[in-house]
């Protein structure tokens, strides 16, 4: 196999250049000096100025980071929990004979196929239908139904990370469990679980991701007195407020590239884990 | 063998979709003993284990271990364990633990757990692994661990899915020996599957011979061996000539067969019929062959080919009628033929059985 | 009765009751909703009425739908023509090294894709850095229009998008059989035939994969001519945003909404049929 020749990789650090640039620009005009009304466009100097009071509940994002912790943490755990269930029932399961047994079959597997659907048609539909839904139980918009319509987007990521590792699982495992005097339940537990761990670490990361990043469903299921941090960005942008902004980017950036550092690690741990079995 | 058997099987039958993999087994198991399914690839043994096991239940049929009905028992609930093809090592445990997880899922106390780990560890031999990751072990090693944790809890029946499978042919046979030497210590009835009959030969007290889901033949290896029910029976076992003839005449305890035009005797059995076609089972050490008619009992052949291995010599020959036959003979008792040559070949009489002709279709 | 061996996929029920409540019923009701005519403030009611639909004839909306079409296509376009030597390239980089790459190619895809767009509002500010710097040079003289423009949108549009076409082409290529290509090499063929021929072929999944991923999100996509565009750029996203926000008309927005999808599926239905797999389209 061909290694890469010089102009192939000229490509490829153009490409991340430009993928990097208006992350680049951000983080700079983050560390601005310049704090009179041109700050969001002219670059004066070095200063952290504007990181001052980032986290205060009102001048800075404080109550949105809250906010924003709040609600993906509930909705991974939950999503976590659907997921996992609904991912161990699904891997290698068989279809009898009866006729009840042909439409149960058939029932879960369509619960799976929606469960999935929100990965799958644009964030919008989701977003849209879903403040529908909750208009006409008489909802009112906030904390939950973000919380609930955030489990709807999150239990698909952690499903297929999940499946992906129980489908390489090997069968016979479980079967030596059962065999070994373990319940059905039991099995799971000592034996499925620890072994699926990293995947479920993997998805919950991913989704954990997913939620703190949220703008578009949660542009149309929040209230008016709980924002979370993409909302709140989004006005600030839109308006063109200060470089607070960027130095709430810039944070965040960082914290995003912790995960995917960490996620790698634990990718890597898997691996080496996955040969055994 | 005692009176009762410890499992029994009645009318076991399964289908997969649309294969029939087994179509109706009858088999007593008897307390102590080394009992070796045995077969093509295909041929049901692992689905019969594992419906002993509980792991797939039976379309129709039951399964009796002491009398008692378990047919519907889940596999946690019957005392039975198994070792299976790729051993099932739990992973993300280590040896110590891996062969107390049946142990735990008793509930008995860590001192007995420890206590009869320490047990287990010191018969396979493996004592000082007890730390050790899976791993880190080698493929002789794992099995060890496998068996070990299965006959720690002191099963009733251990069922064992190849479990030589994988090794190489040096450690298979010094593992043959293991076994067999654990299994009579244990005292625990042992079921066994394997496809290399010299294996079967070796370690079984019998041996049910399987095809297309149903027992062919339920014998000792010697019985198998000596005795064969019929073609395919003959020639899953040893190395087998099975030459095609007619009935003839049957004369009380002998018969005539009519072999491509000349007439051999053969010992009679019941069920033969004047005008049959069948085979007639001659092993390859019994096949003889020389320049001189003796009279009795000869075909006429050509030598083909021979091949020497030291002590052995196989020869091949190409009778009058096409059909190729093997002599194997020490090389002490040949006599020098050449390539090419036409010469008689012969056996005794009482060494060669008639047997059905089944080897296209199971019957 | 359920047969012993089912008993394990009971365990989806929790998620299928989920799924079926919040995206099933939610879908189903979004299109009914549709069909509803729109009351006071934010309500709704029967009569049952066509009119959402009938009103999308207008020359506004139908331009609107075209120009939404036309840059997702774009973006479609320009994300595999960009992505793909992007995807195999880095397939050919060192193991190591490969690692990295798609690190920092995932990386920016985990941030917020606001602070992102909002990194390019500011370099194409009539001040900004870009305008600066090719004034400095000498290039222009005044600065150039970039920001709210349809151009701006699909730039944008582009750089959220590429992960998504990148990706799924990569999980291809890396799966390639090299000596399939080194034998088309062998018999005669050029490096660039040998690559049209076979390597391209090769990781079809990959690229409709790729590309499925990447029309689909860019039909919805709003914020980014939002930001970017103003009201310059009414893509379909923008229309119900507004309809939602300014109108407060709900079934006018779901008929919006149902056309969206109507394409959405339409897309997944095509991809389906072509042999795609969903699964594939996870990474």
């Amino acid at each position: 196999m061909k290694k890469n020749t010089p102009l192939s990789k000229l490509y490829i650090t153009f490409t991340m250049l430009l993928l990097y640039l208006p992350i680049l620009v951000v983080v700079l005009f983050s560390f601005n000096a310049n704090t009179g009304r041109t700050a969001s466009m002219s670059f004066t100097g070095f200063s952290t100025y504007w990181y001052k009071d980032l986290l205060s509940p009102v001048t800075g994002f404080g109550t949105q980071l809250k906010s924003s912790l709040e609600v993906a943490l509930w909705s991974v755990f939950i999503a976590g929990v659907l997921a996992i269930l609904g991912a161990i029932g699904m891997v290698r399961r068989k279809v009898g004979k009866s006729l009840a047994s042909k439409i149960t079959y058939k029932a879960i597997g369509a619960g799976e196929q929606l469960a999935m659907l929100p990965m799958m048609i644009p964030e919008l539909i989701m977003g849209i239908s879903l403040m529908a839904l909750f208009r006409l139980f008489k909802l009112p918009f906030g904390k939950t139904t973000l919380i609930l319509s955030h489990i709807t987007f999150c239990v698909p990521y952690i499903l297929v990370t999940v499946k992906s590792r129980l489908i390489t699982l090997d069968p016979s495992l479980v079967e030596a469990a059962r065999d070994l005097g373990a319940s059905p339940f039991k099995a799971i537990i000592t034996v499925t679980l620890p072994l699926v761990a990293p995947a479920i670490l993997s998805g919950s990361l991913l989704a954990f991701a997913m939620s703190m990043d949220d703008f578009v469903i949660s542009f149309f299921v929040s209230g008016a007195e709980t924002t979370t941090l993409p909302l709140k960005i989004y006005s600030s942008v839109k308006v063109g407020v200060t470089p607070k902004v960027n130095a709430m980017c810039t944070v965040m950036l960082g914290f995003a590239f912790l995960m995917v550092g960490g996620g790698q690690l634990v990718s890597a741990y898997a691996e080496r884990r996955k040969e055994l079995s | 063998m005692q009176d009762k058997p410890l499992l029994s099987i009645r009318g076991l039958k399964k289908s997969f979709d649309t294969q029939d993999a087994l179509r109706g087994l009858d088999l007593d198991v008897y307390k102590g003993e080394f009992l070796t399914l045995l077969g093509p690839s295909g041929c049901g043994k692992t689905t019969t284990l594992r419906i002993i096991a509980g792991l797939e239940t039976p379309t129709e049929g039951k399964v009796y271990l002491e009398g008692v009905d378990i047919t519907s028992f889940a596999p946690e609930k019957r005392e039975v364990n198994t070792v299976f093809q790729n051993y099932a090592l739990f992973p993300h445990m280590n040896v110590e633990k891996n062969i107390a997880y049946g142990l735990r899922m008793r509930r008995l106390d860590r001192k007995t757990i420890k206590q009869k780990v320490k047990e287990m560890l010191h018969l396979v031999q493996l004592e000082g692994y007890e730390k050790r990751m899976p791993s880190q072990l080698s493929g002789g090693q794992r099995q060890r661990v496998a068996i070990a944790r299965s006959a720690v809890l002191e099963p009733k029946i251990l069922l064992l899915d190849e479990p030589l499978g994988a090794l190489d042919l040096q450690l298979r046979r010094q593992m043959q020996g293991e076994l067999k030497r654990m299994q009579k210590q244990l005292g625990i009835t042992f079921i066994y599957i394997t496809h290399d009959q010299e294996e079967a030969l070796n370690m079984s007290d019998r041996i049910a011979l399987m095809r297309d889901g149903r027992f062919v033949q339920l014998a000792s290896p010697y019985e198998l061996y000596e005795n064969p029910v019929s073609a395919f029976a003959a020639s899953f076992i040893g190395e087998t000539n099975l030459i095609e003839g007619t009935v003839s005449e049957i004369n009380g305890d002998e018969l005539l067969l009519d072999i491509g035009g000349k007439t051999v005797r053969a010992k009679n059995k019941d069920w033969v019929q004047e005008g049959q076609k069948l085979c007639l089972c001659i092993r390859a050490e019994r096949l003889r062959y020389r320049r001189q008619d003796p009279g009795h009992n000869c075909l006429h052949g050509k030598l083909v080919a021979t091949h020497y291995t030291g002590s052995d010599r196989t020869s091949i020959l190409e009778l009058s009628t096409g059909q190729t036959v093997i002599s194997r003979h020490t090389t002490e008792q040949e006599e020098k033929v050449n390539q090419g040559e036409t010469v008689c070949v012969w056996w005794d009489i009482d060494k060669a059985t008639v047997v059905i002709d089944d080897r296209e279709q199971a019957l | 009765m359920i047969e012993k061996n089912d008993k394990k996929q009971l365990l989806a029920i929790p998620m299928g009751l989920w799924a079926a409540a919040f995206v099933g019923l939610s879908l189903l009701y979004i299109i009914g909703l549709s069909l509803l005519t729109k009351g006071e403030g934010f309500s709704y009611s029967p009569p049952l009425t066509l009119d959402n639909y009938i009103k999308l004839r207008e020359k506004q909306y139908i331009s609107s739908l075209l120009l939404s079409l036309r840059l997702a296509f774009f973006t479609t376009l320009i994300s595999a023509f960009v992505g793909y030597p992007f995807a195999y390239f880095i397939s050919k980089a060192s193991p190591k090294k490969r690692v990295w790459l798609l690190v920092m190619l995932i990386a920016p895809f985990w941030t917020n894709a606001l602070i992102r767009i909002y990194g390019w509002k500011i370099l194409f500010y009539a001040n900004g850095p870009i305008n600066t710097l090719l004034k400095s040079i000498g290039i222009i003289e005044r600065p150039l229009k970039l920001l709210y423009t349809e151009g701006a949108v699909l730039i944008g549009m582009v750089y959220c998008m590429l992960p998504f076409f990148v990706l799924p082409v990569y999980s291809s290529v890396e799966r390639i059989d090299w000596s399939m290509v080194e034998a088309s090499r062998d018999l005669g063929a050029s490096p660039l035939k040998a690559f049209i021929t076979v390597t391209i072929p090769m990781t079809s999944a990959g690229i409709m994969a790729g590309l499925v991923l990447t029309f689909i999100p860019s039909v919805g996509l709003f914020f980014i001519s939002d930001l970017l565009g103003g009201s310059n750029t009414m893509l379909w996203g923008n229309l119900i945003q507004n309809e939602l926000l300014k109108s407060h008309d709900m079934p006018f927005a779901a008929a919006l909404s149902v056309v969206l999808l109507i394409m959405t599926a339409i897309v997944l239905f095509i991809y389906r049929r072509q042999g795609g797999e969903a699964e594939s389209m996870v990474y």
